[in-house]
């Protein structure tokens, strides 16, 4: 038998949720509605209210090139980084599930740089990565200048991708794992007994029964390469060098706390939202319904 | 075809050992069932035949060929699994021809193939389907399909049937037999359940923690268990046992209350035994006959065809299998007889199987 709590009194039930609804209207609903406010409208340099434009900053945001390269930025971020954290994710989880000895501990230690904020582990990423003193300064050594994140902005755009994805293979993998875990063992069995080796069990078996996971950290690791940049981005290259690394979402704070151009970082947020809702939703609806077997 | 040889096979998971040192031969062509009760070690023995457990002791050998260290795909041997295992998101068709694939057989001919096995499991219009719209039995059949169609040296079965309902496990029961009988390939099939296990098998190996309790045909173990293990474990309802000593002029029963006149043949007085004798074997008679048994009837069970009465003999719970009209009440008494012929004596200590007592006299008087 089910067990429910009930109220005997709805207002009772309305007063638990009053903390949540004023968390999320305080801190979701209405900055959103003000940055629609705000992408609408253009301040007035010297105080005295905004003025209503309608799509005008959307307008001038389009036709900036400079946008334009922020979004093709992004884009190659979010690819790379989301290829090569879930890559690895999945062969390491792929071993891991093997029940290699000692594979408790990298269930443990990979979930760690997850639990790490994206600023400080962009701090230790820059020490690293640093050209003159980091670990590859060694190959400045031997071919001097080659790697600089600081000149180059292919270095620059590798730096961020490596530090992103050092934090998201720990996340893909805890779910990686459990995925692996959730198919029967008498199923790669059976497949052993049918002649297929670990390689072919993998790509016949394994990776088609994981493919609704994939989908899903799909969705979160381009969402988050998306979001979570930024604070990576601020502490490594502050989006250069030469806009190499301005990616959409710390353009955004780029042009509005630094530019002072409020309405058109207003109207650049507002895009990303909807990108990031309009992804959402098709990877949702149009591709959930491939990888559905049950 | 091929001859399974297993040579002094242990099975350790870390410190445990819970297969302790098997010897078996499997005759080419044979259909062996390896009874016992869950979690005597009779999946394990399997699985190491099939090469999906590493092998701790010992050697099998399949036509000769030490496999200790072969994988599963090079010893010729096709499984059931016990839930059927079959890939879901692959078609019927797709989950057999499988291990074709893998082998590199051309299209055309794997189509081919499949659609013979097909036809002989009468799976042709589900080829289409996802295991998860079939039914279980179909499901079943699927999977034998899977096996089958690699004509193997080698047919495993782990408890294929016990996810069925009860008349489709005996229908597929004889299915299994049917397929048996045309591929004529060497099986061995694991169960726990001893009328599945009586009607497939050619040889019947009855297994106990982790050890061979005995060999023999259906037959041979129902007349002569060679252990008071494999005595009451095989028969329903459980054969009937009841503790005895040996004395001067036979045994003495049940604590001393009852006695019965079996030459003691050698056995040191004093000696504990056990004597079975199965309820089939238990004849109700007239009050008063001799060498009979005086009993209170506990219950009566209703077979249809038959019926299983369970009485209390002075303590110890004891059953008789009848298919005379008979229906006593609860509490009356009834009079029990049967022939020396059919009991059997097992050693208390050891419960081996003890026929000293056979030799001469036919009935306890
Ligand atoms: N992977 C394992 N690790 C430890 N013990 C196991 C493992 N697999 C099986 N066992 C133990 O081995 C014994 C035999 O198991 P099994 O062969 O599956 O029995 P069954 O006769 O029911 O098929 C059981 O006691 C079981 O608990
Ligand atoms: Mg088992």
């Amino acid at each position: 038998m089910e067990k429910r709590v009930t109220f005997s009194k709805w207002t009772i039930g309305i007063l638990f949720a009053v903390p949540q609804l004023i968390l999320i209207f305080t801190f979701f609903y209405w900055p959103a509605g003000q940055a629609v406010y705000w992408s609408l409208t253009l301040q007035q340099p010297w105080g005295g209210g905004n003025i209503w434009v309608g799509l005008d900053n959307f307008r001038s945001i389009l036709a900036n090139p400079d946008y334009w390269r922020s979004v093709s930025a992004s884009l190659v971020f979010a690819g790379i980084s989301t290829g090569l954290a879930m890559f690895i994710a999945l062969v390491l989880a792929a071993l891991t599930d093997r029940q290699l000895a000692g594979s408790w501990l990298y269930r443990v230690v990979l979930i760690w740089p997850y639990g790490i904020a994206a600023p400080a582990l962009a701090l230790a990423f820059r020490f690293i990565l640093a050209p003159e003193a980091g670990f590859l300064s060694v190959v400045n050594q031997m071919w001097p200048g080659i790697w600089d994140p600081g000149l180059d902005g292919t270095d620059a755009m590798a730096s961020i991708i490596v530090a992103f994805s050092w934090k998201y293979v720990g996340y893909n993998f805890i779910f990686f794992l459990a995925a692996f875990q959730a198919i029967p063992r008498s199923l790669i069995e059976a497949a052993a007994m049918d002649g297929s080796g670990v390689i072919r069990r993998f790509w016949d078996i394994q990776f088609p029964l994981i493919t609704p996971t994939i989908f899903f950290l799909l969705v979160i690791n381009i969402t988050e390469s998306f979001q979570d940049s930024f604070g990576i981005v601020d502490i490594m290259t502050s989006g250069g060098p030469a806009n190499a690394t301005n990616l959409m979402v710390y353009k955004i704070y780029s042009d509005g706390f630094k530019g002072l151009d409020y309405s058109g970082a207003a109207a650049q947020s507002i895009i990303l939202m909807l990108l990031i809702i309009l992804l959402t939703i098709f990877q949702f609806r149009f591709l959930e319904r491939r990888v559905h077997y049950r | 075809m091929a001859s399974i040889t297993i040579r002094g096979v242990r099975k350790n998971y870390g410190k445990t050992q819970v297969v302790h040192g098997v010897d078996l031969d499997f005759a080419s062509g044979e259909f062996v069932v390896i009874l016992g009760p869950s979690g005597c070690g009779k999946s394990t023995l399997l699985r190491m035949i099939a090469g999906l457990e590493e092998i701790s002791d010992g050697t099998i050998a399949i036509d000769g060929t030490v496999v200790n260290q072969l994988e599963p795909r090079e010893r010729g041997c096709a499984m059931v699994f016990q839930n059927y295992a079959l890939y879901p998101h692959m078609s019927v068709a797709q989950n057999i021809g499988y291990s074709l694939k893998v082998a590199g057989v051309p299209a055309a001919e794997r189509t081919q193939r499949i659609q013979a096995v097909a036809r002989t499991l009468e799976l042709e219009h589900l080829l289409d389907r996802k295991p998860m719209a079939l039914s279980g039995g179909q499901r079943q059949r699927v999977a034998m399909g899977r096996a089958m169609i690699r004509e193997p040296k080698v047919f495993l079965f782990d408890e294929p049937l016990s996810n069925l309902d009860a008349k489709l496990r005996v229908q597929m029961r004889s299915e299994i037999r049917k397929l048996h009988r045309r591929l004529n390939a060497t099986s061995v099939f694991v169960t726990h359940d001893q009328v599945e296990a009586m009607t497939l098998a050619d040889r019947l190996v009855v297994m106990n923690g982790g050890r061979v309790e005995q060999v023999g045909t259906p037959g041979e173990i129902y007349t002569r268990p060679a252990s008071r293990f494999v005595a009451t474990f095989v028969g329903a309802p459980a054969m009937n046992m009841l503790e005895g000593t040996v004395e001067l002029d036979g045994l003495s029963l049940l604590g001393g209350s009852r006695r019965l006149a079996v030459p003691r043949a050698g056995l040191p007085v004093g000696t504990k035994v056990a004597m079975g004798v199965r309820p089939e074997a238990v004849r109700l008679v007239a009050p008063g006959t001799s060498g009979a048994l005086d009993a209170t009837v506990d219950l009566v069970e209703e077979l249809g065809a038959g019926r299983v009465i369970y009485v209390d003999l002075d303590g110890s719970p004891f059953s008789v299998m009848t298919s005379e009209a008979i229906h006593p009440e609860p509490g009356s008494t009834v009079w029990l007889k049967f022939s020396a012929d059919d009991m059997h004596f097992y050693a208390s200590e050891t419960g081996g199987r003890l026929d000293v007592f056979k030799a001469s006299v036919p009935e306890p008087a």
